[in-house]
């Protein structure tokens, strides 16, 4: 079977283990209606204010609730030895992770498309630039976050404490993609700037990153 | 190699002595900032060793996946030690020179939060190699060391980019064009000072993973020999681990 042949009925086995348990979206939505709430409690979300942090604010709730469904990207092939196996089989290691890394974008994309209208109406948003691009924004960013999130999470679920660690290695490389998805975000919200430059960014992080994790994925996952 | 160190930690200590001097008394006292300029004769090299640190990391961590020797992990492992440890220097006495010039300790400036970046990305790396375990540690610190070098131009270029679109508070840095050229031998000769000293760090920060390697094999290899006078459970581990395999190797086969 060819990269994408494996790749293909990985993806589609784990989408559908998720969508008979639906673990990971259901942790995910709650945990980022919470962060919602609690946001709401240290200024005024309505205040027209309020969207100059908008970006900030919805990125950060994304990016806490996407770390939840990465941690979990793996642990479903710990139990029974399911990556062991794996590995001794001649199905090559670069189609499980991109399997991995497309089924977290769609998730995590899911996540976003249900918690945007939520943001809509608790945060009293209205974009003045154009919409598309913060489509393109999100697409891009949620990449940039997933990609390296799930190679991240293979090395963290191979540490003492793995859950903690994921955040830890995670956040500090993902720095100046956040800052590009917020600084974007509150650009196209305000109207003031254009994007441009953050898009090329995100893009030049995805391709860089999506680059070296196909590359070194073979290495850490054979890792002994 | 060993007979030249005594001689090498004497040359470190004359040069650190020196730079002293230099940065101390030789090198003028500067106009409008006064003494507490000095400071920068500290700053300035800790930072570019620091940068050339974290690149030994990252050429040392290449060379571990391609060649897999514990002497290129133990060099990524003490570059990275010693690398945040003057990285640290550096984002501590900014804030200490900064306090009486600029009048805060700390602003968002393009430079300052980049460094601290810079520094949050190897800390990580020291965390992951602490939480890690076992021989796989070595694979996974070197994965994310290429990670986090990588990520470096991308970080300053999104920082510069962040900082300089938007009106800054402070106007940054102190260094730059104007430099008497007193105040410069005074850099190098710190610069040579503290090469020297994190060389001597990270050749004993070296020695001291190796060594610490060379006991972990030694323990292994102590447990094993007592194994091997009791073959009851080394049999039985076996023979659990066989079906397991076994197994797993049929899964494989069905995908072709």
């Amino acid at each position: 079977m060819t990269v994408m042949a494996v790749a293909r009925r990985t993806l589609a086995k784990d989408l559908r283990l998720e969508w008979r348990a639906k673990d990971a979206v259901n942790s995910m939505l709650f945990f980022a209606l919470l962060v919602v709430v609690i946001f709401s409690f240290s200024f005024d979300p309505t205040a027209e204010e309020s969207r100059r942090i908008a970006g900030g604010l919805v990125w950060v709730a994304f990016l806490f609730a996407a770390v939840v469904a990465l941690n979990q990207t793996w642990a479903r092939e710990l139990r029974n030895q399911v990556l062991d196996a794996y590995r001794v089989s001649p199905a090559p290691a670069v189609s499980l992770f991109l399997a991995k890394a497309v089924g977290n974008f769609i998730l995590v994309s899911a996540l976003e498309l249900l918690m945007t209208p939520l943001f809509v109406v608790f945060y009293n948003l209205r974009s003045v630039g154009p919409v598309y691009q913060l489509l393109l924004i999100a697409v891009l960013g949620t990449w940039a976050l997933v990609v390296n999130g799930t190679f991240f999470a293979a090395i963290s679920i191979r540490t003492r404490s793995r859950e903690i660690m994921l955040p830890l290695i995670l956040f500090p490389i993902s720095i100046p993609a956040l800052l590009a998805m917020v600084d974007a975000t509150t650009s196209v919200l305000t109207g003031e700037a254009s994007p441009r430059f953050w898009l090329q960014l995100l893009a030049v992080y995805d391709l860089v990153f999506t680059t070296v994790c196909l590359a070194l994925f073979d290495t850490v996952i054979n890792a002994e | 190699m060993k007979r030249f160190y005594p001689f090498f930690v004497l040359v470190t200590l004359a040069l650190l002595s020196y730079a002293f001097y230099q940065g101390m008394f030789a090198a003028p006292t500067e106009a409008t900032m006064g003494d507490v300029q000095r400071i920068f004769y500290y700053h300035l090299p800790h930072a570019w060793v620091a940068f050339l640190l974290f690149f030994a990391n990252f050429l040392a961590s290449i060379w571990y996946l391609v060649r897999r020797t514990e002497r290129a992990d133990a060099l990524a492992l003490a570059s990275a030690e010693v690398g945040v440890v003057f990285c640290t220097v550096v984002l501590v006495t900014g804030p200490l020179w900064a306090r009486p010039v600029w009048g805060i300790w700390w602003t968002w400036d393009a430079r300052l939060t980049s460094t601290l970046v810079l520094w949050l990305i190897y800390v990580s790396y020291l965390v992951l190699r602490r939480f890690a375990t076992g021989a796989q540690t070595q694979v996974l610190a070197a994965a994310l060391a290429i990670f986090g070098f990588l990520d470096v131009p991308i970080v300053y270029l999104s920082i510069r980019y962040f900082r300089t679109q938007h009106p800054q508070p402070v106007i940054g840095g102190g260094e730059g064009s104007g430099l008497d050229p007193r105040m410069w031998i005074a850099v190098l000769w710190n610069l040579a000072g503290f090469l020297a000293f994190a060389l001597l760090l990270v050749r004993l920060r070296y020695r001291l993973a190796l060594a610490e390697n060379a006991l972990e094999a030694a323990h292994a290899d102590r447990a094993l020999g007592n194994l091997e006078q009791m073959p009851p459970p080394r049999a039985s581990t076996q023979a659990g681990e066989s079906p397991e395999s076994h197994s797993a190797l049929k899964l494989g086969n069905e995908p072709r």
